[in-house]
C-alpha cells in the first residue's frame, strides 16, 4: 500500500489537471457572466446561460444533423467494410494482397488532406451543403476494413470449414459466424467512428453553408467567434450543451466502451 | 426530396395566380457576418420577422457565418459550389474579389427606377466609397463602423488626467497611457492602452497609417503601399506602445479587448464603434468615445459590411432582396439599428430622425463615429483581397510579436502584395 | 451452349472481387482518384482574370520554394509532430499504468483521463481559449505567483504553437491510453506476480517486462499519432487562425487557407501533394522499417 502513495498522488494530480478545464467550463456555465472573470466562491448559480445559448442558435437542429450524419457514416461503413474485410481475410482471389496494400495507403491519407479536390467532386455531384456531401468522403474506410479483417482472421478456420460442410452460403457464414464473433470489434470501431464524426469539424465547415445543414461542431464554432466582446458564460454553456449527448452517453456506457476495446484487442 | 429554393421559385413564377403565389413563399437566404453568440442575431431575426409582415411572400433566412473572413470564405465557397445565397452582407472590402469572380450584380442594375437612384445616393459618400467601382454601385452600406478610441473616465480621474479630455495626438496618447499604467509588483494590472492585433489586424493599423499620411492602396485596388515611410512609421508607433510598457506585449486579442476595457484592465482601447453597445451595457464606470488621435492628420478607415446581391439570384430573388435592403436601410430602421448595436447609421437622414436625436442627446458617444466620417478613408481593399490582406496581418503580427522589425515585416508583405497584384495591374 | 460451370477457385475469385468492389469504389472516388487529380492540378496555374489556367509543371513548385509561409508551415508541422507524438504517447502509457494498477479511485481517474477525448476539438478550444487568456485565464492565475503572469500564450509567436500543442495533447492522450490499457489487461497475470515475487522495482518491471510486450501496441499508437500530427488543426482554425505571424500554421491549415480563403486552388493542390508525399514517406518508414518488429496480424 505504501508503494502506491507517491504514484497515486502523481496519478491523481494528473487526473486533476485533466479534469480542471472541464470543471471550469461547468463552473462558468452555471454562473452569471459577470462573475466568470472573478471566480467568486459564492457567486449565484444560474441555468440561464444554457437557455440563452440554446435560444440564440438552432443547436437542436444541428444536433439532429449530427445524429443523422453519424448514422449515415456508421451504417455505410459497416455495410461497405464488412464484405471487403471478409474477402481480404478469408477468400483467395488474384490481386488480393496488392489491393489490400493499396487499401492500407488510405490509412495515412485522411479525407481532410484531399479536401480541395474532394470539394470539387462534391460540387460536381451537386451535393455541396448537404449531409450526404459531408458524409461521402468518409464512407470507404481503410481503418474499418483493416480492423474487421483482423477480427475475422481470428475466427478459427475449422469453424468456417464446418459451416461450409453444413452447406451454409457465404452470406450465412458471414451473418451467423463471423459477425457474432467480431462483435466487440464492431462495438469498439463503432464507438471510435461515432466520436470521430460527432467531433469532425474542418470538412463540414468547408462543405456546409446554411444553418439548416450545419453539424453541431460547425454551429458551435460559428457561435463562438469573438468579433465583439466575448461572453464566456454563454459560450461555455453552448459548448457544454453541444457536447452533452456524447459525454452523457460515454458516462453511461464507459464500462462497456472500455471493455469492448479490450475484447477487440484480445482478438 | 428537399425542396430547393429554385424549385419553389419555379413554382412561384410559373403559377402566377395570386393565391398560389401566396402559398409558395420565396426563401431568401442571407449570409451575415456575425458570431451567433452576439446580441445582434436577435435584432436581425427581428428584422426578418418584421419584413415578413410586409412581404408575406418573401422569407428572409439569415445565416450567421462567423467573422468577416469566415463569411467571405463561405460565400465564395458557396458560389463556387453553385449555391450562392441571393443576398449577403459581406465586408465592403471584398468588392474587387467578388467582381473578379463574376459573383455579384451591381445594385444599379437591380434598382433602376428614379426613386431607386435617389435611394442609392442617400448614403454617406464615405460608406459608399468602397463599393463604387467602375462607375457602378456594387454594394449598399449597412453594418458600418469606424475605429474609435474608448477611454475610461474614472481611470483618467484617478491618475490626475482631465476625464473629459481624450488624447488628440499620438504623443498625447502615449503620454497619457504612461500615466494610466498601474502595477502591482512586477505585474501590470492596468495597461494604458490596447490596440488589438487579431481579427482584421490590418484595420486598426490602417487607421494609424492614414494618420501618418499614408493610405494603404490605390483607387483601383491594383497597388498596395505597405512599406512607404508613413506605413512604417505607423507600425513603429504601434509596436512602440508595447515596447514602452503602456500596452500589453504580443498580439492582443480583438474579442477580449472590450472585456479588458470593461474589467478595467486597460484604460483606453481602440476598437470598432460596433462594440459601443457591449461596452455601454458592461462598463461600471463612466467612459468616453473619441476620434482616433492624429499624427499628421486625423484619420480612420471605414469598416464593416455591405449588402451584396449575387449574380446567381433569379429575377424574383433579386427583386425580393432589393425590397428587403431598401426596407431595412430606411432612415428609421437605420437609426434603430445604430442605437441597438453601435454601428454607424449609414445615411444622414437617419441622424435627423427624432429617435436618433433623442438618443444622441442622452448618449453623445454615439455621435463620434459620424463626426469622424469626414476624416475617414475607404478600408483596405484590393483585387484578390484575402491574398493581400492576410499576409499583411501576419506581417503586422510578426512585428507586434517582435519576431521581425516593422520595416522588414512590411517589406515582406509588400513583396507578396506586388506578386499577387501583378497580373491585375497588367490585365 | 451452357456456360462452363465455375470452378471453386474461379467462384471464390469472383466472390472476392465482388465483395471488395463497393468499398474500393468509394476509396477510389475520394482518395485515389482525387490524389491523381491533385497531382495533375498541381502542375497547372490558378486562373486569374485575363490569365487562364495553363500547364506549367514547375510554376507551383518554384512558388513554393520561394514561399516563406510554406517553409514555416513545414517547420511548424515538424515541431508540432515532434512534441505531440512523444508527449501523448508517454502520457498515455503513464495513464494506462496508473489506472491498470489497484490505485484508489481508479474508475474515476480513468474517466478523468478519457473524457477530453469524447469532446469535439472545437469545444476543447473554446475552453482553453479562456485558460490561455492573459488576465483572466487559469494558466495566468497559476503562474502569477511565480512572476510569470500576464503572458499572452496564444498571442506570442514564441508560445502559440506550444499552446495549441498542449491542447492537442490534452485531448488525445486519453484516447491512446485506452489502447495501452487494453494491451496491459491482456498481459498474463503471472507476469505481474512474478515481478512482485522477485521484488524488482516497478520501474524495472515496466521497462524490462511490460514495455517489450507492449511494442506492437506502441507501434500501432505511433502510426495513429503520426497521422494525428498532420491532421489535428481544428483548434488552430478557431483559436489562432494560423497566427500570430503564421506561428501556428501547419501544413493542413495552410492548405485550408490557400484553398478556401485565397481560393488559389492549384497552389493548394501543390501543397497537398507535399503533404501526401510526406505521409507516404512516413508510411513507407513505418511499414518497411518498423513493420518488421510489429505483427499486423
Amino acid at each position: 500500500m505504501r508503494r502506491w502513495g507517491l504514484e497515486a498522488l502523481g496519478a491523481w494530480l494528473l487526473g486533476a489537471m485533466w479534469i480542471l478545464p472541464l470543471a471550469w467550463a461547468l463552473w462558468s456555465a452555471i454562473h452569471p457572466p459577470s462573475s466568470t472573470q472573478s471566480f467568486g466562491l459564492f457567486s449565484p448559480l444560474t441555468l440561464r446561460n444554457f437557455a440563452t445559448a440554446w435560444g440564440m442558435a438552432p443547436f437542436g437542429r444541428s444536433m439532429v444533423n449530427t445524429v443523422v450524419l453519424v448514422s449515415i457514416v456508421l451504417a455505410a461503413q459497416f455495410v461497405l467494410c464488412t464484405p471487403a474485410a471478409f474477402a481480404f481475410a478469408r477468400l483467395r482471389f488474384p490481386g488480393r494482397d496488392f489491393v489490400f496494400a493499396i487499401v492500407l495507403v488510405q490509412l495515412m491519407v485522411a479525407p481532410e488532406v484531399l479536401m480541395v479536390e474532394n470539394f470539387r467532386t462534391i460540387g460536381a455531384l451537386d451535393l455541396v451543403n448537404s449531409l450526404f456531401g459531408i458524409a461521402l468522403p468518409y464512407l470507404g474506410s481503410a481503418f474499418g476494413i483493416f480492423l474487421l479483417r483482423q477480427a475475422f482472421r481470428t475466427v478459427p478456420e475449422e469453424l468456417d470449414a464446418a459451416a461450409r460442410i453444413e452447406g451454409l452460403s457465404l452470406r450465412q457464414r458471414l451473418w451467423k459466424l463471423y459477425l457474432p464473433m467480431a462483435r466487440p470489434t464492431y462495438i469498439a470501431y463503432g464507438l471510435v467512428l461515432v466520436s470521430f464524426h460527432w467531433n469532425n469539424f474542418l470538412w463540414p465547415l468547408v462543405i456546409t453553408n446554411s444553418v439548416g445543414i450545419r453539424p453541431i461542431t460547425v454551429q458551435l464554432a460559428m457561435f463562438s467567434t469573438t468579433d465583439q466582446g466575448t461572453n464566456w458564460s454563454i459560450i461555455t454553456a453552448a459548448t457544454l450543451l453541444s457536447t452533452a449527448p456524447l459525454v452523457i452517453a460515454f458516462l453511461l456506457f464507459q464500462r462497456q466502451f472500455v471493455q469492448s476495446f479490450m475484447r477487440a484487442r484480445a482478438q | 426530396m428537399k425542396l430547393t429554393r429554385r424549385s419553389m421559385l419555379a413554382g412561384a413564377t410559373t403559377l402566377a395566380a395570386p393565391a398560389v403565389a401566396r402559398a409558395a413563399t420565396l426563401d431568401i437566404s442571407f449570409f451575415f457576418p456575425i458570431a451567433a453568440s452576439g446580441p445582434i442575431t436577435k435584432i436581425i431575426n427581428g428584422y426578418a420577422q418584421d419584413f415578413a409582415k410586409e412581404r408575406p411572400d418573401v422569407r428572409i433566412k439569415p445565416v450567421y457565418a462567423g467573422s468577416y473572413d469566415d463569411t467571405i470564405a463561405k460565400a465564395i465557397t458557396a458560389f463556387k459550389g453553385g449555391h450562392a445565397p441571393p443576398l449577403a452582407m459581406l465586408g465592403a472590402i471584398q468588392v474587387y474579389t467578388l467582381i473578379d469572380l463574376g459573383a455579384i450584380v451591381p445594385f444599379d442594375e437591380v434598382a433602376t427606377s428614379a426613386e431607386d437612384k435617389a435611394w442609392m445616393n442617400s448614403f454617406f459618400p464615405a460608406f459608399l466609397a468602397n463599393g463604387n467601382v467602375d462607375g457602378h454601385t456594387w454594394s449598399i452600406p449597412f453594418q458600418r463602423s469606424t475605429a474609435v478610441l474608448y477611454w475610461n473616465k474614472a481611470a483618467f480621474k484617478e491618475v490626475g488626467l482631465d476625464p473629459e479630455k481624450p488624447p488628440a495626438s499620438w504623443e498625447e496618447q502615449t503620454a497619457m497611457a504612461k500615466k494610466l499604467v498601474r502595477k502591482s509588483g512586477s505585474e501590470t494590472t492596468r495597461w494604458g492602452i490596447q490596440i488589438p492585433g487579431t481579427g482584421g489586424t490590418y484595420w486598426l493599423y490602417q487607421g494609424l497609417a492614414i494618420e501618418a499620411g499614408q493610405q494603404l492602396m490605390n483607387k483601383n485596388g491594383t497597388e498596395a503601399y505597405f512599406n512607404k515611410p508613413g506605413s512604417v512609421a505607423a507600425l513603429d508607433y504601434w509596436v512602440g506602445l508595447s515596447r514602452q510598457g503602456v500596452q500589453a506585449p504580443g498580439v492582443i486579442d480583438w474579442g477580449v479587448t472590450p472585456n479588458d476595457f470593461i474589467a478595467g484592465r486597460t484604460a483606453m482601447m481602440w476598437t470598432t464603434t460596433g462594440n459601443l453597445t457591449f461596452v455601454r451595457d458592461g462598463a461600471k464606470f463612466p467612459f468616453g468615445v473619441a476620434m482616433l488621435p492624429a499624427d499628421k492628420q486625423r484619420g480612420t478607415p471605414t469598416g464593416g459590411a455591405n449588402f451584396h446581391i449575387f449574380k446567381t439570384a433569379t429575377q424574383a430573388e433579386r427583386e425580393a432582396s432589393l425590397a428587403f435592403v431598401k426596407w431595412v436601410t430606411s432612415p428609421e430602421r437605420a437609426a434603430a439599428w445604430s442605437i441597438a448595436t453601435g454601428y454607424v447609421a449609414t445615411r444622414p437622414d437617419a441622424w435627423a430622425t427624432d429617435v436618433m436625436k433623442k438618443y444622441v442627446a442622452g448618449f453623445p458617444q454615439a455621435q463620434v463615429a459620424r463626426d469622424q466620417l469626414p476624416y475617414a478613408l475607404p478600408e483596405l481593399s484590393t483585387h484578390a483581397n484575402q491574398q493581400v490582406t492576410l499576409p499583411l496581418n501576419s506581417a503586422l503580427q510578426a512585428a507586434l510579436a517582435r519576431s521581425k522589425t516593422p520595416k522588414a515585416a512590411l517589406d515582406e508583405a509588400q513583396a507578396i502584395a506586388d506578386r499577387v497584384l501583378g497580373p491585375y495591374k497588367r490585365g | 451452349m451452357a456456360p462452363a460451370p465455375l470452378t471453386q477457385a474461379r467462384r471464390e475469385a469472383l466472390q472476392g472481387w465482388l465483395l471488395v468492389l463497393p468499398a474500393l469504389l468509394f476509396l477510389t472516388a475520394f482518395t485515389y482518384w482525387p490524389t491523381l487529380e491533385t497531382a495533375w492540378a498541381a502542375l497547372h496555374t490558378t486562373p486569374v482574370p485575363g490569365h487562364p489556367s495553363r500547364f506549367a509543371p514547375l510554376a507551383n513548385a518554384v512558388a513554393m520554394a520561394k514561399d516563406p509561409v510554406f517553409w514555416q508551415a513545414l517547420r511548424h508541422n515538424f515541431y508540432y509532430a515532434l512534441a505531440l507524438i512523444p508527449a501523448t504517447m508517454a502520457l498515455a502509457l503513464v495513464m494506462a499504468l496508473a489506472v491498470n494498477g489497484r490505485i484508489p479511485g481508479r474508475a474515476l481517474l480513468r474517466l478523468a483521463y478519457f473524457t477530453p477525448t469524447v469532446l469535439p476539438m472545437i469545444a476543447v478550444a473554446n475552453i482553453w481559449l479562456f485558460f490561455f487568456t492573459p488576465g483572466y485565464g487559469l494558466v495566468d492565475k497559476l503562474l502569477a505567483p511565480f512572476g510569470l503572469g500576464g503572458w499572452n500564450w496564444l498571442g506570442e509567436s514564441s508560445t502559440a504553437l506550444f499552446a495549441v500543442t498542449v491542447i492537442a495533447v490534452w485531448k488525445q492522450a486519453g484516447f491512446y491510453m485506452i489502447f495501452y490499457l487494453a494491451a496491459l489487461q491482456s498481459l498474463p497475470a503471472e507476469l505481474a506476480e512474478a515481478a512482485e515475487l522477485e521484488g524488482s522495482s516497478r520501474l524495472n518491471y515496466v521497462r524490462r517486462v511490460v514495455w517489450p510486450l507492449l511494442m506492437p501496441t506502441t507501434l500501432f499508437i505511433f502510426v495513429n499519432a503520426v497521422i494525428d500530427a498532420f491532421r489535428l488543426v481544428d483548434q488552430i482554425v478557431v483559436l489562432t487562425r494560423g497566427g500570430p505571424d503564421n506561428a501556428t500554421a501547419i501544413l493542413l491549415y495552410y492548405i485550408y487557407q490557400v484553398g478556401f480563403q485565397y481560393f488559389d486552388a492549384h497552389y493548394a493542390s501543390a501543397l497537398t501533394m507535399v503533404l501526401i508525399a510526406l505521409l507516404a514517406l512516413l508510411a513507407w518508414f513505418q511499414f518497411a522499417v518498423l513493420g518488421r518488429r510489429v505483427h499486423y496480424r
